[in-house]
């Protein structure tokens, strides 16, 4: 039978977890919604740079196609842009997207692709991809609360221009996608070349006066969506995270609530057995007087 | 009443005015541009500085500072792509060549063929622990 004050110092380790864990499901519930309001601010500006290279790729058929409009059938060498958390204790966030971007890499690879290369936002991510011996070109870590796209564009530019060199012939990109605060769903989605689902329906067909000339004007354009594209993948992957790691704490809360009961009751049973022993000891000392 | 056309001026990280105005004037690459409502349609880039809005049934211009980004004119409809950052080609270089050396850095003493034996063996070491968390928490622990 354990003593009664190793199950009192039992009880104030596990108080003591339950105070961090509670703290933590705190700070991200409040994290959580900054997270998910700067996700929504940056869906106009999505919304609207995917509607005008709609429009592009309509109103510019004849004189000039941009790279990022090519069709590829069947590449041999693709590219990936992994998004994921700094830090963990988030649940198994982190582990189900790897696991689907690990299920779509061994895919590519039977299908014929020989050469991966990886961009990697996140340190969770650069750490298993280098410990898996990935290909990693960039990566960018330590990004914070809110995604700053300055400290994006760096290593973003670095895989637009593989792309470009013809280094890799597809860029896709894996990240959590936030549903709702109880779920999040891991996806690996295409970037590049773009598909008709990042650029929206074009409104009518028109052609556009272009300053200085159409050429500077569309890769501008088609640089800035692949960028915002990107962009709101992190702020998306953000709003994942927080919401995944204040379900996590949660649960611990709660698990540790249930762990301090049940040592309460094993605490109090042996107590009240050291008692009894007492008095009966008392008793049978007394009768024996 | 005068004329009004809609303008949009979003960043990617929020969107900064959207209403109505009588006309926009802003830095064009070109020169400085000034548009009314029927303008016809236009494309050009931005060079850094003050988008200024005429709004109706008030006196002060609406002011907006961008850091460059891309303006287009449809009919009925102005969007203004505003940058956060000052942009530009040589700096977006050295950030891209920083990100590489630091990538190839972290290469340097790294295999090159995908390790997915052991890669999968980590996973599925983090889904066994993920599940048996499940089961307890089903357990009613």
């Amino acid at each position: 039978m354990a003593g009664g004050k190793e199950i009192r110092n039992k009880i104030k380790s596990v108080q003591n977890t339950r105070k961090i864990t509670k703290a933590m499901e705190m700070v991200s519930a409040s994290k959580m919604r900054r997270a998910q309001e700067r996700m929504r601010s940056g869906r106009p500006y999505a919304q609207k740079i995917g509607r005008l290279a709609a429009n592009l790729a309509l109103a510019n058929v004849t004189d000039y196609r941009h790279p990022f409009l090519a069709k590829v059938e069947n590449p041999t060498k693709a590219g990936l842009i992994l998004i994921s958390t700094d830090k963990g204790l988030c649940g198994g966030l982190n582990t189900n997207l790897f696991r689907m971007v690990l299920n779509r890499l061994k895919e590519w690879e039977e299908g014929g692709v020989k050469d991966i290369r990886v961009t990697c936002i996140g340190n969770r991510g650069l750490g298993f991809m280098q410990r898996m011996g990935a290909k990693v070109i960039s990566h960018v870590t330590q990004v914070g609360d809110a995604p700053h796209l300055e400290r994006l564009i760096g290593p973003v530019k670095v895989m637009i221009d593989a792309y470009l060199s013809g280094q890799v012939e597809a860029v896709y990109i894996g990240f959590n996608r936030f549903v709702n605060t109880m779920k999040q769903e891991p996806r690996v989605v295409q970037l590049l070349p773009l598909t008709g689902e990042s650029m929206g329906t074009p409104d009518s067909s028109w052609d556009y006066i272009y300053e200085p000339d159409a050429q500077a004007v569309i890769d501008e354009v088609m640089l800035r969506l692949v960028e915002a594209a990107v962009y709101q993948t992190v702020a998306e992957n953000m709003a994942s995270e927080q919401s995944a790691r204040m379900v996590a704490m949660k649960a611990a809360s709660d698990n540790a609530g249930n762990v301090i009961k049940q040592l309460q009751l094993v605490y109090n049973k042996t107590r009240q057995a050291a008692i009894t022993r007492e008095i009966s000891e008392i008793v049978g000392g007394a009768a024996a007087v | 009443m005068a004329m009004t056309v809609h303008v949009d001026v979003v960043s990617t990280e929020e969107q900064i005015f959207s209403g109505l105005a009588e006309s926009v004037s802003l830095p064009g690459e070109a020169g400085e541009l000034g548009i009314l409502p029927g303008h016809t349609p236009l494309l050009t880039r931005i060079r850094p500085g003050a988008v200024r809005l005429k709004l109706p049934n008030q006196e002060q211009d609406e002011l907006v500072f961008v850091a460059g980004g891309v303006l287009e004119v449809q009919p009925g409809l102005i969007t203004v792509l505003a940058d956060t950052a000052i942009r530009g080609r040589d700096l977006d270089e050295a950030k891209a060549m920083d990100a590489k050396r630091q990538a190839e850095e972290a290469m340097a003493n790294q295999g090159s063929k995908l390790d997915y034996a052991r890669a999968q063996a980590e996973l599925a070491e983090a889904a066994a622990q993920l599940a048996m968390i499940e089961r307890m928490k089903k357990r009613g622990h």
